[in-house]
């Protein structure tokens, strides 16, 4: 019988982090994500160049609201964020880094953009592995941070974010003029998605360099909704709409630990809550995963290298 | 939507001078004019004052080809203009066109072939225009046949149900539209649909809103592909607009730049 295959017009971005010294920066190895031409791991329509990445999240503060056993996985080195970073890096074998600067919020410390730059150059001195750059969350704020910690990374090639709808500008420009990789995020909305990616090019950033944080929730609180958009937008994508056709980074680890669930007194559920999310992201063709617990990210890593082999699609 | 930019044509003055004086910016500057306005690709039509089409759609081609790789509409009722132009397009072709006939047929759809084009076959024949949907229907499924039978993909096949000008044969327009759905159901996979667009406002004295509710209607109707003027920006909108409303895109607030973009 023949197999009826989906033949598609247009393939997934193919978005850089990190630069080696080749390419100008410091980054012993770039991570590349994106670039598929066919739906997760459907290897016999397209090809799938890349595998999904883990990016391990460090704090540039001690969290305060990270559950009992998944702050045990840290607190030695929650105080210092470049012992916590080496940690992932070396003890941990990380592939890449989110570094959220949390410590920036006007609520949570409100550190100065020299403060943040600093801790990234020391941060890419002490680490050789491609960096994402979070914001704290606080618009004006971030609007001083993110541009320092922009030109202090310039030429690393980041990826940072994030820029949203009703706040882009000052980090669009900041990442066109030193090099990084922006991240777009939207409220779980495909059409602002899109406005917000257009709005971006408009500004000299080519769609290439874009990523999209469709913003998800985690099992038990909005996945399927997270997973609908993202489908519905990696459909777009490869039938030829260009403005979506980026890879997708998710939020797991943030919006895993924050379900009641997984802050539940038994250690198992909230590593089992982070993988699910994860997985099931995955499915809906997540590129870039943030995560936290060491081992549902071993579990995770071990997940993906099992989908990336095509024997198994 | 595929949209055809008909307005290399030298049925328009300026084209048929530039033809005439061998002068490829005229040519180039109206092919790059309807592709930033959303032409997929372009139709060439040398015109009824050109005394030598078979030099002058390959001297078309080539100035189109120097400045864009869009597909090429290769328009001409002469077999031998299209096979001219054939052996130069390096771009990819849609042979404009066939008719039902089976002189044509038997000369065109093996040329389609043989150059892999996608192949435009109008539902008229020696015998005249049709009158009405059955006739329409039993030209198109004659066209499909002949496709089928020398190898040639119905996919790649755009049916054609001649627009009329609607004053002058505004009973007619029910069935041109009708037709338009009932032709993707002659076979499976289904071949593809297409109306010269303009044809339909001829006459009348308000042609772009004539046009653009055809094309909407049409559109609704399951249309794939309109040989019209891209420049027209209301025709254009309604065209993406209306494919937004059957969600073959998504909607962001610059839908319609952002088709544009693609």
């Amino acid at each position: 019988m023949e197999v009826a295959l989906e033949k598609w017009q247009q393939g997934v971005s193919l978005v850089c982090i990190g630069a080696t010294i080749e390419d100008g920066g410091t980054r012993s190895r770039a991570v590349k994500v994106g670039g598929q031409k066919a739906l997760p791991f459907l290897f016999t329509e397209g090809a799938i160049p890349y595998k999904p990445v883990i990016a391990w999240e460090v704090w540039d503060i001690a969290p305060n609201d990270w559950p009992k056993d998944l702050s045990l996985q840290f607190k030695d080195v929650f105080a210092d964020p470049i012992a916590w970073a080496k940690k992932a890096a070396f003890e941990y074998k990380a592939e890449l880094l989110a570094l959220r600067l949390a410590g920036a919020h006007p609520d949570f410390g409100n550190k100065s953009p020299e403060d943040e730059a600093k801790l990234i150059s020391q941060l890419l001195k002490a680490v050789s592995i491609p960096l994402i750059i979070l914001g704290s969350g606080d618009d004006t704020k971030d609007n001083l941070i993110l541009p320092a910690c922009c030109e202090a990374a310039k030429g690393e090639r980041c990826l940072i974010g994030s820029a949203v709808q009703d706040n882009y500008k000052t980090i669009a420009a900041a990442c066109l003029a030193d090099g990084h990789n922006i991240i777009a995020e939207s409220p779980i909305d495909v059409n602002i998605a899109k406005q917000l990616n257009i709005l971006i090019s408009d500004m000299g950033l080519p769609l290439e360099r874009i990523v999209i944080n469709p913003t998800i929730g985690a099992l038990g609180y909005g996945l399927e909704y997270a997973y609908s958009i993202m489908e519905r937008a990696r459909l777009a994508a490869l039938c030829g709409d260009k403005t979506l056709a980026c890879p997708f980074i998710a939020l797991v680890g943030q919006e895993a630990w924050r379900a009641k669930e997984a802050k539940a007194d038994t250690k198992e559920q909230g590593i089992a809550w982070e993988i699910l999310t994860a997985a099931s992201l995955i499915q809906a063709g997540a590129d870039i995963l943030v995560m936290r617990h060491p081992a549902a990210i071993e579990k995770v890593n071990k997940y993906i290298e099992e989908l990336m082999r095509p024997e198994c699609s | 939507m595929f949209i055809i930019g008909e307005l290399i044509n030298g049925m328009y003055q300026d084209i048929a001078k530039a033809i005439k004086d061998k002068d490829k910016s005229v040519i180039q500057k109206r092919a790059l004019e309807q592709i930033k306005a959303g032409a997929d690709a372009l139709d060439i039509n040398c015109g009824p004052a050109s005394k030598d089409a078979l030099n002058d759609m390959p001297w078309l081609i080539d100035a189109i080809q120097e400045v864009t790789d869009k597909p090429l509409s290769l328009d001409s009722s002469r077999p031998k203009v299209i096979e001219a132009g054939l052996k130069i397009a390096k771009n990819k072709v849609i042979i404009n066109s066939t008719t039902a006939d089976e002189e044509k047929l038997g000369i065109l759809v093996p040329l389609a072939k043989q150059y892999n084009t996608k192949l435009i076959g109008l539902t008229i024949s020696a015998k005249g225009i049709p009158q009405n949907k059955d006739q329409r229907l039993e030209l198109a499924a004659g066209i499909v046949a002949a496709c089928v039978d020398s190898g040639f993909p119905p996919e790649d096949l755009y049916l054609d149900p001649i627009v009329l000008p609607v004053n002058v044969a505004q009973a007619q327009m029910r069935d041109i539209i009708d037709s338009i759905h009932e032709f993707k159901l002659i076979s499976e996979p289904a071949p593809k649909t297409i109306v010269g667009l303009s044809n339909v406002s001829q006459g009348t004295c308000v042609r772009s809103i004539v046009n653009r509710v055809f094309l909407t209607m049409a559109i609704a109707y399951g249309l794939d592909a309109a040989i019209l003027d891209p420049l027209d920006k209301d025709l254009m909108d309604a065209a993406i607009t209306a494919e937004l409303i059957l969600n073959k895109h998504i909607y962001c607030d610059s839908y319609l730049d952002a088709y544009r973009k693609k």
